[in-house]
């Protein structure tokens, strides 16, 4: 009997094969060799401040920090995409693309040292900070999207998400609205596998997550998420189409190889042997594969730009460590526009408390 | 000046606004060609645009959700929740993102929002249509919470609300939606937030109340009076910030405070009140500071909600033994 339920397997965007050898000319996204150069040393550079992180944070000199190993294509090509009059709705995990965004390396650790100051990002023009509720950021972007449709503006909101918060109400709710609105958003999933410890197999029956997009009337594709060529050539189409038609899912399917956050321990809730064969896929490995296959790059240029990079990223550290002590009315200051005068009555009798205990003669 | 309805007051305020402030934009569910469940955005699409003035798919998270992000991109959103009591499924972007998203980004994007949402009981209607929330968003911080009780005071108060660089709740009195009519002048005009209104001046009790209680207030006066006991009645208008200022003067003054309000008692603006005016004018208080509010049960259904809801006898009732203490 004729089984109506069936449906045909969609194949995945994929450009660059695991040993960096081009498999789809015709998919290939339209950059010289410099830019993929370029790209690569960025790649490169978020890959070796995410190390630098994690060991600031074993020192006990950062907070919990979310490393980004293994997912550094995605940021690194949506990143060389997004544009300055774009508009960059993070989730978390997007290290390469806050910084082409323009954010400085600073910011994002005294955000992680606990700082509000890091949320601010004032380098980079039309960024959000990240967000801690998951998912709940995507209807930012569906706002932002509305009100570049009400001025006209020629532009994309990239939003990203991860593959946790696809089961959130607030990923459908903002794809649902998207979709209404016809507003230029352009989502991005990371599809990294794992929710914390939650497998993506006990987060959905979805097949692929791009196909949640059929749901909303809009379109989805899933791109190798360790492809730098693919998710290039993915978000390149993305923006044109978000901005002329309307709001696009693109779910990059990649592997986080490090932990969730630096609080997270993986051993507890998947094997090594899939860790190794994720690390056979990794994203730097293959666009390194395929620039030294052209002669573009050797070992021993990666050694020396590594060092390069750690120094630049040790002294914004070390600008972070020096930023001052938080003061009583820093908690006070942004709390409203105009504060409320309960807010005054408060700092002052915290001040005032604070100078009688330091003036008070404490018996030892 | 025209005779309006609170209705009709509200809508004056934001076609004010829409035509002031190219900025401002009003959704929700239903507003747009219908004009509002209780039609309060009637005719205001046809008048701006549909780019203006607009209806939402039906989900509430989304609607506050997407005016986060209309803020940070620059325009000033005013949405519209159909009834507080479903309000919750976007609890969380109002606690997590607009009541935070000053600080967290340390003053780079504020949320000049309003949301609008209908409260509050004595309409007859279903479960979920009655509830008054007002102290889960007062005890936010970041947010300010304003609830009128006269069409003038609705329309400049919501004028100020939009106007605010600050993300308001302004929750409108169902029950006293067309229940009053009152002079309101066709222009724009502001009432500043965090201001009380003393109503009628007295010296033998403060009776502080907002919303629809106001008027069951007033409705009790008229018993008091009677009984020549001199009311002093202030209308908070503004729940938070709150008007301590006003609240101490006129409790130095009578030596009585009695809040009502129809929200339950416990942690409630009610309780902030009398916490407040203890710690300001603790000595002139001459008994102790009483409140008439809903009980800490779920408000009942239309058939019972009477007896939930103060009642002016009630309201007589606590003021006498107040003043009689």
């Amino acid at each position: 009997m004729f089984n109506p339920f069936t449906r045909p397997e969609i194949p995945m965007l994929r450009v660059l094969d695991a040993d960096g050898r081009i498999t789809d000319e015709e998919r290939k996204p339209p950059l010289g060799d410099e830019d993929v150069l370029d790209a690569y040393k960025r790649m490169l550079f978020a890959r070796t401040a995410d190390a630098q992180c994690i060991s600031y944070q074993r020192q006990g000199r950062m907070y919990t920090y979310p490393p980004n190993l293994g997912q550094e294509a995605i940021a690194g090509a949506f990143g060389r995409v997004i544009r300055s009059e774009d508009w960059l709705v993070p989730a978390f995990r997007e290290l390469g693309a806050w910084l082409q965004k323009g954010v400085r390396m600073r910011d994002i650790f005294l955000l992680w040292m606990g700082v509000e100051e890091g949320n601010r990002m004032s380098d980079a023009p039309r960024m959000l900070p990240p967000s801690v509720p998951i998912a709940s950021q995507l209807l930012h972007a569906v706002g932002i999207g509305k009100a570049m449709r009400y001025r006209k503006e020629e532009a994309a909101v990239f939003a990203f998400v991860g593959d946790g918060g696809t089961s959130t109400g607030d990923f459908h709710e903002a794809l649902n609205f998207a979709a209404v609105w016809d507003v230029p958003v352009v989502f991005v999933i990371q599809n990294n596998q794992y929710a914390i410890s939650v497998p993506l197999r006990m987060q959905t029956r979805s097949r692929r997550l791009a196909d949640r997009a059929d749901g909303f009337g809009i379109p989805g594709i899933q791109v190798d998420g360790n492809d730098f060529f693919a998710l290039s050539t993915a978000a390149m189409a993305a923006r044109e189409y978000a901005i002329e038609k309307g709001p696009v899912l693109v779910e990059a399917l990649t592997y986080r190889r490090g932990a969730h956050t630096t609080s997270d321990d993986p051993s507890k809730y998947r094997a090594p042997e899939e860790e190794k064969i994720w690390e056979t896929r990794d994203p730097l490995r293959r666009l390194r594969l395929y620039l030294e296959s052209k002669g573009l790059w050797r070992e021993e240029d990666e050694r020396a730009l590594v060092d390069i990079y750690k120094q630049e990223i040790d002294q914004e550290f070390q600008i972070a460590e020096g930023y001052p002590a938080t003061r009583p009315e820093d908690i006070f200051r942004h709390a409203y526009r105009e504060m409320p005068v309960d807010l005054k009555r408060q700092q002052a009798e915290f001040e005032k408390y604070l100078n009688w205990k330091e003036h008070y003669q404490w018996q030892s | 000046m025209a005779v309006m309805t609170m209705v009709q007051a509200i809508q004056s305020a934001l076609a004010v606004k829409l035509a002031e402030d190219d900025r401002v934009m009003v959704y929700g569910e239903d507003v747009g060609v219908e004009g509002g469940v209780f039609r309060v955005t009637q005719d205001l699409q046809k008048r701006f645009g549909a780019d203006r003035v607009f209806d939402s798919p039906l989900a509430e998270s989304a609607i506050i959700g997407t005016a986060v992000g209309m803020c940070i991109a620059g325009l000033r959103p005013v949405v519209e929740i159909q009834f507080s009591g479903f309000i919750f499924p976007g609890f969380n972007q109002l606690l997590t993102h607009v009541a935070r998203y000053n600080n967290r980004t340390q003053g780079r994007y504020s949320m000049p929002m309003v949301v609008r949402t209908p409260y509050g009981g004595g309409v007859r209607a279903l479960e979920h249509h009655s509830d008054s929330e007002e102290a889960y968003f007062a005890h936010t911080p970041g947010l300010k919470v304003v609830i009128p009780a006269t069409p003038h005071d609705a329309k400049g108060l919501l004028i100020s609300a939009i106007e605010s660089d600050d993300p308001v709740i302004f929750m409108e009195p169902k029950r006293l939606y067309r229940a009053i009519k009152q002079e309101v002048s066709e222009e724009s005009f502001s009432i500043p937030l965090g201001k009380a209104k003393v109503v009628t001046e007295g010296d033998h009790i403060t009776v502080v109340s907002y919303g629809a209680m106001v008027r069951e207030v007033q409705k009790a006066m008229v018993f008091a009076a009677k009984a020549g006991i001199k009311v002093e009645l202030i209308d908070l208008r503004t729940i938070y910030p709150l008007d301590r200022e006003t609240l101490a003067r006129s409790v130095k003054k009578t030596g009585h405070l009695l809040v009502v309000s129809e929200s339950p008692s416990f942690a409630s603006v009610a309780s902030e009140i009398m916490a407040a005016v203890s710690e300001d004018v603790f000595l002139s208080l001459e008994a102790p500071p009483a409140r008439l509010t809903g009980f800490d049960t779920v408000i009942p259904l239309p058939h019972g909600e009477m007896l939930y809801l103060p009642e002016p006898e009630r309201i007589f009732y606590a003021i006498k033994n107040s003043v009689e203490y």
